[in-house]
């Protein structure tokens, strides 16, 4: 068959219960549209063949119809649809309905998309004196029920784990809530799903599913303060972002005088595995890479199109101010 | 669209249901109109009571006394307008021309309070601008005054048409088309006057 | 006699361009509408064809981003708006009146006037791309990303606008067959006599004439939003993104019937015809067209499943959506039950009718796997949806079109096609739309989402990416052969009789290519299938009058130069409205615009259809 289950973002390698019923749902109406498939292309091919017209064809007799077959018809696909009616109609309230609720202490996620990436809040009612916001990773404890809410800062996005659970869309104006859980522990691919604008492609994030202890103490390291760098190269990078390279009016790292939401939040940006929203590896390179020419990776992306060190030929980064830079943000870890 | 052909008909087509053409075509054009209308209206409805960001809401600005005089001028055009297309079919055309022009003045007066409501909102500080009250309400208003001043070049078309001798009761179906736009402009406006004026002000019935 | 206020001379037997320019044959105005459309569908096709070289490899460059989302949105306007509504309503322009025994429609300059606007709305829509760039948030819009904040360029403004002005010409056609279908029959053609494709062209008119008001109020709304600084959609002032949904797909899913229904109508003509039986199951075909025409205004929420409407609307949408299947499939049982028994001819349009069960059958299937909410949230606006809609957009309404063509091609030109060409685009449309579209369900169901510009080889997406863009190239060589094969044919075809199939309807009665007057003498039915009862019959007295020359004077209405004219005001008006704040300029051209139709519908409402004048004295 085409479809591989161990692509990343394949359904049919499915992580937790709410991707699980979907695929069993999905299996079971596939099973009934290749019988139905089967049955009327066998009959339509035998018509075509056993009826094909010959040189002394006389008219043949002019059937006009008849009432029982169109019955039969009419109430043999009615059987097929309501056996497959009904485990929808189970799975749809299954997934809406969340097993276990904040309030029923489970974690909660509250999730904001903009162009073109991710905030993540975290309330744990197992953490509760945690506060966690991170950006573009995600993290959740294995085996447990985890409640996501959706909101969007400018246009539409979709929330869209696929081997975990089938999307949901994310709105202005709206909150919408769905719940998630890995059975799993490892890496997940996710991916915006409704098109949201130039950068829609790369809108991406990760998504890790750990054991309760290890996401206690990832909880406990997100919610800690940026570190001050000791090596001289990372302060004047610390430097240059805070001052005049006003990387801060647009980051946001705690314990720092960089307070801002416009983009995603750095403080502790080198813990996670990418960069960008889930399309680069976290490395030195890449980082650097980024820093030069963002647009090239991103096209679209707001530091690209409105940050002074890339608009304003004056102030453009040069290769120490690079270097000092990405040092800074590699110890933020 | 809705005035094409409106002179050729000396010798009605016979057709299939016995239904002269342009009506049903009329019938087909309102039925589409409906639709359009139902779009507005069910926009307005689901905004209704979604003000953000301040700005007048109905309760500020409508006034119910003065919006009924206006529905009462146009049911009276509506009235004028059987009486138009009566006199017609009895052969009496001075009459129709008096009932004729007077469908186009109340029409033209229903506009005219159009105007001033429209002027007085703005003074309140509500334009289209100003919230979703705003746009829904202009927007829904809007094209149902621009419903109406069609119709009423539509009846003046008509009036000076005639003054050249161009209606004649054998030609009825001229004015009957126009008739039925208007009469349909005019249910429009009753719907619009429940929906966004008097459940607008009394939530409660 | 009434004095014409706009004394311009009419007319009067206009031949070369102005001749097409004042016609109001029906059969001229379906040629027209036919041609221009597929050469519409052609730029389409290229717009698919740069998306699919882009997606040929992972992090290609070939496209930008910014054209690629250019490139996607008017590929899937251009060929629902610009190809397959017009294409259908070539067939529509063309066979009705001969099928229901009419010397043309209800309203011959009306109809001018809808071909010649959906002209103007296709220059206006096709030439953003010259003017700054086309539109590029989708064929269905969502808010807010069309509004100004979003998108401040004008290429929505454009797609507004375009969509507009090819809502009057739709409109104005569906009016003109309503009433054309209602009262035009000839004598004895009861409703229940009226032939499949008359049908459903009665009942997608209807469904036309009710659909379209509701996207022009959302384009309003939203022409409103960007031009006069309304809240309807802009989410800081409360809009909901969700009403231009709703708004969008209360006509979008109607449409899909609007785009379906008159392919189905081609398919109930051929396969009757290529078997020498009868439909199988009239009333229940007929009925069945109208239950799908009825049903397709309950399942809009559908395109909807995953904005989070909840657990109970998800249900309500999911059960209506997959009780539409259940006409659908009868249909498609009784096509299958026609054949059954009968003597069947594999002709190039009925191998395109057998084409078109298969695919649609998988593409109806694939859709009751989306009716299924709960599984649709992880199809939804993956690969897997755009594979679906292929396999009904084009394995379904195209191929009907194709059939279409191939069908009814003598009756239009005289001369047959080609049937080695016909058999030979046949296989490699077939094979092609295969291996283009198929892959896209394992695309999509291995997590590749639609609307992406790009994608990195570590999803393995690579291959079946590969592979549907090989396929683009068997559809290109399955359309160029058919192009050349239909102008080769039209000038040296091989020449058709009145009857080349051994047709059972009114069209197949008269001449190929068919005389101005369509009929000699109106015929009076008697039954359903009514030419090939009379055939059978051995009386054919009736027949052979209308294969003569007429003895009398048919009295045809005239050439118009007004349906033109109003529709240039629609053009000139529509580019007005585009750049209204702009310039003086654009306010200008709205201004001028709407003078040119108005001071046209005057001069036309005091234009005679019949001139005396013009046809008894010169």
């Amino acid at each position: 068959m085409g479809c591989t289950p161990d692509h990343p973002q394949s359904t049919f390698n499915v992580a937790g219960p709410v991707a699980e019923s979907q695929l069993t749902l999905f299996y079971w109406i596939l099973a009934a549209a290749v019988f139905v498939f089967v049955i009327v292309t066998a009959i339509l091919f035998w018509a075509v063949f056993r009826y094909r017209r010959k040189v002394d064809d006389k008219d043949p007799e002019q059937i006009h119809g008849n009432t029982k077959l169109e019955i039969a018809w009419t109430i043999l696909p009615a059987i097929i649809l309501v056996f497959v009616a009904i485990p929808t109609v189970i799975t749809i309230f299954d997934n809406a309905n969340s097993p276990c609720t904040y309030e029923e202490g489970c974690l909660e996620v509250t999730v904001e998309a903009a162009q073109w990436f991710w905030n993540f809040t975290y309330k744990d009612p197992s953490n509760p004196d945690l506060e966690v916001m991170t950006s573009n990773e995600m993290r959740i404890p294995v085996d447990e029920v985890v409640n996501i809410k959706l909101t969007s800062r400018d246009v539409l996005h979709s929330f869209w784990i696929p081997n975990i659970a089938g999307k949901l869309d994310i709105v202005p104006n709206h909150v919408n809530t769905m719940w998630i859980q890995s059975d799993i522990e490892g890496e997940f691919y996710a991916q915006c799903a409704e098109f949201c604008g130039i950068a829609h492609a790369l809108m991406s994030f990760r998504v890790y599913a750990d054991s309760r202890e290890e996401f206690n103490e990832w909880m406990k390291l997100q919610a800690t303060e940026a570190s001050i760098p000791a090596e001289p190269l990372a302060l004047e990078g610390k430097k240059l972002f805070e001052g005049e390279k006003q990387c801060y009016a647009c980051h946001k790292v705690m314990g720092t005088k960089a307070r801002s939401n416009v983009g995603p939040d750095l403080t502790h940006v080198a813990s996670r595995t990418q960069l960008a929203a889930g399309i680069l590896d976290n490395t030195q390179d890449n980082l650097r890479k980024w820093l030069e020419d963002p647009e090239s990776i991103k096209p679209g992306n707001k530091m690209a199109r409105q940050a002074t060190v890339y608009t304003d030929e004056t102030k453009k980064l040069n290769d120490p101010e690079i270097s000092a830079l990405v040092a800074y943000l590699q110890t933020l870890k | 669209m809705a005035n094409l052909n409106t002179t050729h008909s000396e010798h009605e087509e016979h057709t299939t249901t016995g239904l002269n053409n342009r009506k049903m075509l009329m019938w087909a054009f309102l039925g589409s109109d409906c639709m359009f209308f139902a779009a507005l209206i069910a926009t307005y409805v689901i905004y209704s009571g979604q003000i953000v960001g301040g700005g007048p809401v109905p309760e500020d600005v409508f006034s119910i006394p003065v919006t009924s005089v206006s529905t009462f001028v146009l049911l009276m055009s509506s009235m004028s307008m059987v009486l138009a297309y009566s006199a017609l079919v009895r052969g009496q055309i001075k009459n129709f021309q008096i009932w004729i022009l007077s469908t186009a003045f109340l029409g033209m007066t229903f506009i005219g309070f159009q105007v001033f409501e429209f002027r007085d909102f703005v003074l309140h500080g509500l334009t289209p601008k100003t919230n979703l009250f705003g746009s829904t309400f202009f927007v829904l208003t809007g094209f149902h005054g621009a419903h109406v001043t069609l119709g009423i070049i539509w009846l003046l078309s008509l009036y000076f048409f005639s003054l050249r001798g161009g209606v004649t009761p054998e030609r009825h179906l001229d004015v009957d088309l126009a008739a039925l736009y208007w009469h349909f402009v005019d249910v429009v406006w009753i719907v619009i006057f429940t929906v966004v004026y008097l459940l607008g002000v009394f939530p409660g019935i | 006699m009434v004095s014409i206020p706009f004394p311009v001379v009419r007319p009067l037997k206009p031949v070369g361009i102005w001749g097409w320019l004042t016609t109001i044959d029906h059969k001229k105005i379906g040629v027209l509408y036919g041609t221009t459309a597929f050469i519409l569908f052609l730029t389409g096709g290229v717009e698919a064809l740069l998306i699919r070289l882009q997606l040929a490899i992972p992090n290609n460059t070939l496209v930008a981003p910014e054209v690629y989302n250019q490139l996607f949105t008017m590929h899937g306007t251009t060929m629902i708006f610009l190809a397959i509504m017009p294409l259908g309503a070539a067939f529509f322009n063309f066979v009705i009146p001969l099928q229901i025994g009419a010397r043309d429609v209800a309203f011959p300059r009306l109809n001018a006037f809808s071909f010649w606007t959906f002209l103007a709305g296709a220059i206006i829509l096709k030439m953003s791309w010259v003017l700054g760039g086309a539109p590029n948030a989708g064929w269905f819009g969502y808010a807010p990303i069309t509004g100004k904040i979003f998108n401040l360029g004008h290429g929505i403004d454009f797609w507004i606008v375009g969509l507009q002005v090819l809502g009057v010409a739709s409109l104005a056609a569906a009016f003109n067959f309503i009433v054309t279908i209602v009262n035009m029959r000839a004598p004895g053609m009861t409703l229940m006599r009226m032939p499949i494709f008359t049908w459903m062209t009665l009942i997608t008119s209807i469904l036309l004439v009710l659909a379209f008001p509701v996207i022009t109020v959302a384009l309003i709304e939203l022409m409103f939003d960007r031009t006069f600084g309304t809240v309807f959609f802009v989410t800081s002032g409360g809009g909901d993104p969700l009403l231009w949904q709703h708004l969008f797909w209360v006509f979008g899913h109607p449409e899909v019937y609007i785009l379906i229904l008159p392919a189905m109508g081609i398919i109930s003509e051929i396969i009757p015809t290529f078997s020498r039986k009868p439909i199988f199951g009239y009333n229940v075909v007929v009925l069945s067209g109208v239950i799908i025409g009825f049903l397709g205004w309950m399942v809009w929420s559908h395109h909807m499943f995953t904005v989070g409407l909840g657990p109970i609307a998800n249900s309500i949408f999911a059960i209506t959506t997959m009780l539409i299947a259940i006409p659908t499939g009868v249909k498609i049982f009784n096509w299958i039950a026609t054949l059954w028994k009968g003597s069947i001819d594999l002709k190039s349009p009925m191998l395109y009718s057998i084409g078109f069960i298969v695919l649609f059958v998988i593409g109806g299937l694939s859709g009751t796997m989306h009716s299924s909410a709960a599984s649709d949230a992880q199809q939804q606006d993956t690969y897997f949806i755009v594979a679906h809609i292929h396999y009904v957009l084009f394995g379904g309404s195209l191929f009907a079109i194709f059939a279409g063509i191939h069908y009814w091609f003598p009756k239009v030109t005289g001369r047959l096609m080609n049937e080695l060409s016909g058999r030979i685009s046949f296989l490699l449309l077939f094979v092609g739309m295969n291996i283009t579209f198929f892959p896209m369900h394992f695309l999509g169901l291995d997590g590749m989402p639609r609307r992406t510009y790009t994608y990195s080889s570590e999803m393995g997406w690579d291959l079946w990416n590969l592979v549907a863009t090989l396929g683009v190239f068997f559809i290109i060589a399955a359309v160029l052969l058919f192009l050349h094969n239909v102008t080769r044919s039209w000038r040296k075809g091989e020449k058709a009789d009145s009857d080349p199939w051994d047709g059972r309807t009114l069209e197949w009665s008269i001449p190929s290519p068919v005389p101005e007057y369509n009929f000699v003498e109106i015929p009076i039915v008697k039954s359903r299938d009514d030419f090939w009862e009379k055939k059978r019959s051995g009386d054919t007295s009736e027949i052979e009058l209308n294969l003569r020359e007429p003895t009398g004077d048919i009295h045809l209405p005239q050439p118009s130069y007004w349906p033109a004219f109003a529709s240039l005001g629609m053009l000139i008006g529509g580019f007005g409205l585009v750049y209204l704040l702009d310039s003086m300029l654009g306010l200008l051209a709205a201004v001028v615009g709407g003078m040119i139709i108005m001071i046209s519908i005057y001069a036309w409402s005091f234009e005679p259809v019949n001139d005396p004048d013009v046809s008894g004295h010169h």
